[in-house]
């Protein structure tokens, strides 16, 4: 202990925050089991080592995090106040589970109780203490294995979130629908919103995730997903937080063997937004897609880096990621294919575009591919450009106005992302706030 | 209905049109012909709006309205309409969804009630099945994958729908084969009317085989440099362009 204290010193004041507050987390904190508890002081270990990352690395290249770094964020406290606007479901689901400030909050959702036979919601610390048995194969076991100063920082702080068990051949038709709110305490504080979905053999479901939130709170997520042989999931994320807000975020998948996994992310909200997407196809014949589409405005930041990691034969992976930049927006795109020496006939296709409004807005964007196994499909494109001065004349010559024109223009290009969102109220909803955040011109 | 006083048009350092007179009454088709660079499109191109003509000097002015000043969604909801000689493929955008969006900002312009659905679908099809426009094409994406016989009859369809005051055609015969153009100009004729007034540009006098003008102009150098009756055309196709130069017109 004597020797952390001394690193402190010598390390940044900003990290000994941080490993002051993990300590003061697990004096007040429930008690726990030991794997747990082993889990926290390993991903404790591992963020003080890393340190939080620079724009030296090269994953953070384009993208610093000196806004988070230079405050000091207090671990928010419990029994923050949601506005009751925000605690309403979007998606018509089955069932509706709401956290605020990563703690479950069950008073604020609904219809938990009244699901399929052996479908279970429920909050992580109330399951910890009851049954931890059947979180203990998967909980912080995917998020371990990553070398990510924030998600070490998630898992090191891990108390509570949401658990989604669906059995074996279960098919659940509706979404399951998870809000977290972030709410910022004295001018700033953080949470560690966590999501675990178990997904049996066969099984499928639909589940959103819908990130809302006041003022300039900063959101430092971890979701896990386990797929099981031939279980269908298909995922959404939609982030709409406050506009000073912070949020980072990582999706970890693994699929066993003839798994579906479809993810859409959709980022609107927040100041600094980072979301990564670790997807590992560990079967013969799983199929992933990534979608994704961020809409930016005034002076967001936001990141979008995705791995597909190929390490078995026959897998497909198919990824388009757009984005629609106004102001003095930036964005970052980079997506990771790894095709392993064992993943013969894999078929990767990435895409991905940026739509730039304003001359003042950027994106970078790079795609990576490391190939280990030689018959395989790899392609991926990507184009950055504006709206088109000839469409938006013809539109306008026809009677419309700039912003009709403008938003018709918009709503084309994020089309092909938009058509694949299969939950309709959800579809309806984006498609009006995808025009609507936009400055208005006229 | 347009009145054109000594108009204008810089395009980068070269005067594109230099001074262009011309008179346009309801229920008039005018022809304008012209070579190629005498500055037929971009005539069209100023009456329509387009943001990179330059309008240097002169006038233009619509039912007692100075159109220079206004937008071109201003223009085409005052009832100016322009058939582009290139129409622009917009990937994306549903034909059927984005003229009904068209005929609506337009209506509501004119305080007239917005069309629902079921009249906007009602309207499209009779306007379709006179021009013999096949129905799917509304339900693709506007312009994409057309041919550029399809390019062109939709233009004059939009055209249908939208029922200008004025439509100016820029070279909406080029590139047609004849079944084509017999199948626009049948389109255009059926929209001739005593209220609307059309001005058609075009390179050749074949299109004028099938819409008839009242007044045929000759562009030239960026001025009008005669204008007579539909004869007019019929000596240029027989004489070619450069008659017109060698013969100086007697005013």
């Amino acid at each position: 202990m004597a020797q952390l204290v001394e690193q402190d010193k010598q390390t940044s004041p900003r990290l000994a925050h941080y490993l002051a507050e993990y300590r003061r987390s697990l004096e007040r904190g429930p008690s726990q089991p030991r794997w747990v508890a082993q889990a926290r002081e390993s991903a404790i270990a591992q963020f003080e080592r890393l340190g939080f990352p620079t724009t030296k690395i090269e994953q953070w290249r384009f993208t610093s995090v000196e806004p988070i770094t230079e405050r000091t964020f207090a671990l928010a406290t419990d029994g923050a106040e949601l506005a009751a606007s925000q605690a309403q479901p979007l998606s018509a689901p089955i069932a509706h589970a709401v956290c605020v400030n990563g703690r479950f909050a069950p008073h604020l959702s609904s219809n938990l109780d009244r699901l399929p036979k052996g479908v279970r919601i429920l909050g992580i610390e109330a399951t910890l203490a009851s049954q931890p048995s059947l979180l203990e194969p998967y909980l912080a076991k995917l998020s371990l294995t990553q070398t990510s100063a924030f998600t070490s920082l998630n898992t090191a702080f891990l108390r509570d979130g949401i658990v989604v068990v669906i059995p074996a051949r279960s098919v659940i038709e509706q979404p399951i629908e998870i809000t977290f709110a972030s709410v910022s305490e004295n001018g700033g504080s953080i949470s560690h919103p966590r999501l675990l979905i178990v997904a049996g053999e066969a099984s499928q479901a639909t589940v959103l995730e819908r990130y809302v939130g006041q003022g300039a709170a900063f959101t430092n997520a971890v979701g896990e997903v386990w797929l099981g042989v031939n279980a269908v999931v298909d995922h959404y994320k939609l982030q709409e937080e406050a506009a000073d807000a912070f949020h980072i975020a990582s999706m970890l998948l693994h699929s066993a063997r003839g798994g579906t996994f479809s993810s859409h992310s959709l980022t609107f909200g927040g100041r600094l937004v980072r979301n990564d997407v670790i997807a590992r196809l560990d079967g013969e014949g799983v199929d992933c897609t990534l979608n994704g589409l961020y809409v930016g405005r005034d002076n967001q930041l936001i990141d979008n880096h995705t791995t597909i990691d190929h390490a078995m034969p026959h897998c497909g992976s198919h990824e388009v990621y757009k984005g629609i930049l106004a102001d003095r927006a930036r964005a970052v795109f980079n997506g990771k294919i790894i095709v392993r020496p064992d993943a013969q006939k894999t078929d990767a296709k990435q895409t991905n575009k940026a739509l730039l409004l304003s001359d003042d807005a950027n994106v970078n964007s790079k795609p990576e591919l490391e190939i280990f196994a030689n018959d395989v499909k790899c392609t991926h494109g990507a184009a950055i450009g504006q709206l088109d001065d000839a469409a938006m004349f013809y539109l306008r010559s026809r009677g419309l106005g700039v912003s009709d024109a403008r938003a018709m223009l918009v709503r084309a290009f994020a089309g092909d992302i938009l058509n694949r969102v299969k939950i309709e109220p959800v579809r309806t909803y984006l498609e009006g706030i995808l025009t609507a955040r936009l400055p208005h011109v006229e | 209905m347009l009145e054109i006083k000594n108009l204008q048009v810089r395009g980068g350092t070269k005067d594109i049109l230099r001074g262009i007179n011309l008179k346009v009454n309801k229920g008039e088709v005018h022809a304008i012909m012209g070579p190629n660079g005498s500055g037929k499109s971009t005539l069209a191109r100023a009456l329509a709006g387009h943001p990179e003509i330059e309008v240097t000097g002169g006038s233009v002015t619509f039912e007692g309205k100075d159109l220079i000043e206004l937008a071109p969604e201003d223009r085409a909801r005052e009832g100016v309409f322009m058939a582009f000689q290139y129409p622009v493929e917009i990937p994306g955008v549903n034909n059927a969804y984005f003229l009904k969006a068209a005929i609506n900002a337009q209506r509501k312009h004119r305080g007239l009630p917005e069309l629902d659905a079921m009249e906007f679908m009602a309207l499209v099809k009779e306007k379709a099945k006179i021009l013999h426009l096949d129905p799917s094409l509304l339900n693709r994406p506007v312009n994409e994958g057309f041919s550029g016989g399809e390019k062109k009859r939709n233009e004059i369809f939009q055209m249908a729908v939208l029922e200008p005051k004025l439509a100016v055609l820029d070279e909406t015969d080029s590139g047609l084969d004849i079944d084509a153009l017999k199948a626009v100009a049948e389109g255009v004729n059926e929209m001739r009317s005593p209220d609307r007034a059309i001005i058609v540009i075009t390179h050749y006098q074949r299109l004028l085989n099938y819409i008839e003008p009242d007044v045929v102009h000759v562009l030239q150098d960026g001025k009008i440099v005669r204008s007579g009756g539909k004869e007019l055309a019929l000596h240029l196709e027989e004489k070619g362009y450069g008659w017109i130069e060698a013969e100086p017109q007697l005013m």
